[in-house]
């Protein structure tokens, strides 16, 4: 199979859509043959998040005849930073309706296939092989590696986005010839070592610059036009505004799609070291429940925002550090001090007190502080706790007067 | 030589997007990189030395990987180095430890 997608027979295009399409038609590269093939396209997009929103309008704009979206979130306020696909009525709805409802309103023509699912090793391969191309928009390792090995698997193109802050990356991956994304990153980082978005913030247009550049891999792929980022990784970064593409070779090791040992779909929470997913899913920020025992994680206790406040209340509380940045204090703080964890290292002679002194570490959501506390501990700190969950817990459950963000 | 430094790893770069450093190999480059500023060590590198698997330098636009001489590879005044770690961004929610 080459690069792009195989249309035997093409559907007919309506009055209707040559007049909705004719910008495509007087382009001889799309043309009536291309706008057909695009009408007869299936395209799989997973996640309808920041890159999910941009890819499902614009493919839905040009005419892809058929669209799936995977997702099984609801629309959170804060989404709407970014993910444009989202609105205000729709806040609280599942993802795939919110997103089904806007697709509809662009083009009623087209076919939205919703799958209001988590995407798992089990549903993966059923789910793919009715589309002919995939573009992940996900938001984590274990949902990226799944994506990457079921496309080689198979054998479906992989129009790959990601961001992070300023930075996003794309390229397409498991064309028959090309690289994958393990041939890229072979194992993912241990969790924790990279701060998610979540965490680490993301500018809301740089998801639309690379969801679009995604949106504009599948249109070529579908149409066997141009040069797709086959082999190549496309490096985006908003602040400098510059474009640099980094040249990808096909590893003939990769157990995916080299050497081809791994034939089916594996455990890829277990793949990324992350726990299983609850109820609520793997991209589910946890909040860790009131429990009374919480597991101690890398020899770290970790303690409830119930408990925290209880000593508080009590009188005999722990000293408190805050490990986020400082934009994130100006938001909303618990009254601890500051260090960021970036420069806890280098700030440790300013906690002057005992290193036998307790000191519970919290950020926004428990991951950097767990982070921070083993920092501690190498540096002789002999009794440091994570707050699980960090300040959105305490937000949740303590203290319900202050912002999350 | 110019190490590009993505935005992950600049909270242990004093914020630097670039990092201008001597060495005549990508392997020096790197290390003058980690002298420079430490904390990067445990992001850059496993505890046996050896360059992290989700990690990716480029010297220009190659993997250093796949180049003949791998780290050992030279590099003149005005190569660029990149740093080029996994990111997983979507964006909407991520898992927390």
């Amino acid at each position: 199979m080459s690069a792009t997608v195989e249309q035997p027979e093409l559907p007919k295009l309506s009055n209707e859509e040559v007049a909705r399409y004719s910008r495509h038609l007087i382009l001889p590269e799309v043309g009536m043959e291309g706008q057909k093939k695009l009408k007869a396209a299936r395209v799989l997009c997973v996640g309808t998040g920041g890159l999910g929103a941009p890819l499902a309008l614009y493919l839905t704009a040009a005419g892809v005849g058929t669209i799936g979206l995977v997702d099984f979130d609801v629309v959170e306020e804060s989404n709407l930073q970014r993910q444009v696909i989202h609105s205000q009525a729709t806040v609280g709805r599942l993802k795939v309706d919110s997103a089904e409802l806007t697709l509809k309103g662009l083009n009623r023509n087209t076919n939205i296939i919703k799958h209001n699912t988590m995407l798992t090793s089990a549903n993966a391969l059923e789910i793919f092989k009715d589309y002919d191309v995939i573009a992940d928009g996900t938001d984590n390792f274990q949902t990226r590696y799944l994506v990457n090995d079921a496309c080689v698997l198979t054998g479906k193109p992989n129009a790959y986005g990601s961001i992070f802050r300023f930075e996003g990356q794309a390229s397409v991956f498991a064309t028959e010839d090309g690289p994958c994304y393990r041939c890229l990153y072979p194992e993912p980082p241990p969790p924790g070592l990279v701060p998610s978005c979540a965490e680490g913030g993301v500018l809301g247009i740089l998801p639309g610059l690379v969801g679009v550049i995604q949106a504009t891999e599948v249109i070529k792929l579908i149409l066997g036009i141009g040069e797709p980022l086959i082999g190549r990784l496309l490096l985006v970064d908003a602040l400098g505004m510059s474009f640099r593409t980094m040249k990808l070779r096909k590893n003939p090791e990769c157990p995916v799609c080299g050497t081809r040992q791994i034939t089916e779909l594996i455990d890829y929470d277990q793949f990324c070291g992350v726990p299983k997913p609850t109820g609520t899913g793997p991209l589910e920020a946890t909040s860790p429940g009131p429990a009374a025992d919480l597991p101690i994680v890398d020899g770290i206790p970790q303690i409830s925002v119930e408990q925290l406040k209880a000593r508080m209340d009590a009188g005999s509380a722990p000293f408190i550090l805050d490990v986020r940045e400082p934009h994130e204090y100006a938001i909303v703080d618990i009254g601890a001090p500051l260090i960021p964890v970036g420069e806890l290292t280098r700030n440790l002679h300013r906690l002057t007190f005992p290193k036998t002194t307790e000191i519970v570490v919290h950020c926004k959501s428990g991951a950097r502080s767990q982070r921070a506390a083993l920092i501690l501990k190498e540096n002789g700190f002999t009794n440091v706790s994570n707050l699980a969950g960090g300040i959105l817990a305490w937000a949740d459950r303590i203290n319900k007067n202050l912002p999350k963000y | 030589m110019n190490i590009h430094i993505p935005t992950p790893l600049r909270a242990y770069t004093d914020k630097q997007e670039t990092v201008s450093i001597p060495g005549a190999t990508v392997a020096e480059g790197l290390a003058a990189l980690v002298a420079a500023h430490p904390a990067l060590q445990q992001h850059l590198f496993t505890s046996e030395g050896k360059l992290r698997s989700f990690v990716n330098v480029y010297l220009n636009d190659d993997d250093v990987r796949w180049l003949p001489a791998g780290q050992a590879t030279a590099v003149s005044p005005g190569d660029e180095l990149s740093i080029i770690p996994s990111i997983a961004g979507g964006c909407s929610k991520e898992p927390s430890i």
